[in-house]
């Protein structure tokens, strides 16, 4: 590809000369090949949200046209919601563990399988291997673990003589219990972001410091970690963007209960927008959601990745 | 978006050739570490599959180890069952539509904004990156009224259609960047040869593509096989489910009979195991790619 870039990049003035010639010929492909995607992503992707915005300062049922206009009051039920506030706590607890947790195992991991030993291949196989399982499933498997009565979690507590944990039933325990799970089916994503961005690194930085009488660990933290700046950038925005998406898994999980202490944006929209059939409120959560996701989106590039 | 040309798609298969020699005793220390989260990852699948083949009973004394009597019915039983294979082909056949549509829409128009010059290209392009900043939860309910304006609830095209849609944003970056990288001489020759558009699209863009036709149709394809909010708020009736949301079905019918729960889980996860074994290559390159290429 290196070679093609570069001469493509040798010919430019060739190419515009061409172009420009045969610049009749352009309408009929672009008036039969844009339109599809241009209307099927407005007419289901943008128009939806604007919808949302409008929708949001309803009362409405779904049924028939919003009539009853009601001004900012679903944003203020959404911000006076406890549900609410713990659903953007536990987003919150989510993005901390994806940085404090998942982050640092999914380094640590990358840079033993980094190093040149044997079965290096088996093991990304089996770390990469949850991230590709449904949400949906890896939440069912985690529920049967974690049971108390036919689970591993119950068999450890019985093995021990203790009494049968139920902690997905415990308010207080529940979404510690679901970070677990989280951290166990996402670290294998960044762990692999991490090898590439190993394998990018120049081997002779590291020589160099060899030879400069560098110990392993003075290595890591003095050579590798710098120049790995840009993949934990990606890997924490990553971890944000999955934290605010986070439904799927919940669902089999506890479905954001025990009294709503597992609840995320998502489930919080699921549960009070959509099974209640208020169309006006699940839009204004959604308005909130869309605001957070791209003030993120666009903070983050603009202020960590700059540079990437 | 910052340019993607220079990164390389993660290579699971070959063996890491970098990496510098190492101890005994650090080898120790690592492959003790390394099988030590190898097994909290690979306890839980074990452990589902086996307790897919016991008694209830001996699932709550002996959770963790083989079954005392292995009751093979269990899982034949879910086999030979008519909702298994509906679910199944339900969720390919969702799949399937979902990955030509965006493979197709997706290419057509990321050729356009790669070889075509046009007023306002630019604007158009970003139009469509919007797409990649928030996920569909967050205008689900006004795209389920569209979808039940436009009659599609409760068909598979209700399902397909948003998935392609959200979808687009992120086919489309990786397919421009991709063509724009093809060598420009084709292009060249091709018009000198009096050879059109769509020709080239047809003839010489699509065959030279194929390592990011399987990238785009490997995540729309795991990423529909997935999706659990999008059916789950479009179908009504049980006989379109997909198989994510059959499984919360059927643990909503068989919630005390946690074996047949499992096998259920094992057989339905069972088509993704064996894929991600078979082609692991083409898979983890593909499920990074969009990370590493935005």
């Amino acid at each position: 590809m290196s070679i093609n870039t570069a001469t493509s990049a040798s010919l430019p003035a060739v190419t515009h000369r061409r172009r420009r010639s045969l610049a009749h010929s352009k309408w009929p492909v672009l008036i039969l090949f844009l339109p599809p995607a241009l209307l099927l992503f407005t007419v289901l992707v943008i128009l939806p949200m604007g919808e949302a915005a409008w929708y949001s300062f309803f009362n409405w049922n779904g049924y028939g046209s919003p009539t009853q206009w009601i001004g900012l009051r679903n944003y203020q039920l959404i911000f006076r919601n406890g549900a609410f506030t713990q659903a953007l706590i536990n987003n919150g607890l989510i993005v901390l563990v994806s940085v404090l947790v998942q982050i640092p195992l999914a380094l640590w991991l990358a840079t033993m399988i980094s190093s040149r030993i044997k079965g290096a291949l088996f093991f990304r196989l089996i770390f990469f291997l949850p991230y590709v399982l449904a949400d949906v499933a890896a939440g069912m498997i985690w529920r049967f673990v974690y049971d108390g009565d036919f689970g591993l979690v119950g068999g450890i507590a019985h093995f021990f003589g203790a009494d049968p944990p139920f902690w997905l039933a415990d308010r207080d325990v529940a979404m510690y219990a679901i970070l677990g799970v989280v951290v166990w089916k996402y670290f294998g994503f960044h762990m692999m972001l991490f090898i590439a961005g190993l394998q990018a690194i120049d081997k002779s930085v590291l020589e160099a410091a060899d030879i400069d009488g560098a110990t392993g660990f003075q290595k890591f933290r003095l050579v590798t970690l710098p120049l790995l700046g840009s993949t934990v950038r990606l890997s924490v925005f990553f971890g944000v963007v999955g934290s605010l998406q986070l439904f799927d898994m919940i669902m089999p999980l506890t479905g954001g209960g025990p009294s709503n202490s597992t609840q995320t944006l998502v489930t919080f929209l699921y549960n009070f927008g959509v099974t209640r059939m208020q169309i006006g409120f699940g839009s204004a959560v959604g308005v909130v959601l869309f605001v957070i996701c791209v003030t993120l989106a666009f903070t983050y590039k603009r202020v960590f990745m700059r540079n990437d | 978006m910052t340019d993607i040309s220079a990164a390389r798609p993660i290579d699971a298969a070959s063996a890491p050739s970098s990496g510098q020699r190492v101890r005994t005793t650090t080898q120790v220390y690592i492959y003790v570490s390394l099988i030590l989260v190898a097994a909290i990852v690979v306890v839980p699948l074990v452990s589902t599959a086996l307790g897919g083949f016991k008694t209830l009973g001996d699932l709550r004394g002996n959770p963790f180890g083989l079954p005392t009597e292995w009751q093979w019915a269990n899982y034949t039983d879910i086999i030979l069952s008519k909702r298994y294979w509906l679910q199944m082909s339900n969720s390919l056949i969702i799949a399937l539509l979902t990955v030509f549509l965006t493979l197709a829409f997706g290419a057509m128009a990321a050729f356009c904004f790669a070889h075509i010059r046009f007023f306002g290209s630019s604007y158009l392009l970003n139009y469509f990156l919007i797409g990649l900043m928030f996920p569909a939860a967050t205008a689900i309910l006004p795209l389920y009224i569209r979808i039940r304006d436009l009659g599609l609830i409760d068909t598979y095209w209700g399902v397909v259609l948003p998935q392609v849609a959200f979808g687009l944003g992120m086919s489309i970056m990786l397919f421009r960047n991709y063509f724009r990288n093809l060598p420009t001489e084709l292009f060249d020759a091709a018009f000198v040869d009096g050879c059109g558009y769509m020709r080239f699209f047809w003839h010489v863009t699509l065959p030279l593509s194929r390592p990011i036709i399987a990238t785009v149709g490997i995540i729309a394809f795991v990423s529909s096989w997935n999706n659990y909010i999008v059916p789950l708020i479009m179908l009504n009736s049980e006989s379109r489910y997909p198989w994510p949301l059959g499984i919360m079905i059927y643990r909503g019918e068989f919630s005390t009979e946690w074996q047949l729960v499992l096998a259920f889980i094992t057989l339905t996860i069972l088509p993704t195991i064996i894929a991600f074994f078979l082609a692991q290559k083409h898979i983890i390159a593909g499920l990074t790619a969009g990370a590493v290429k935005s």
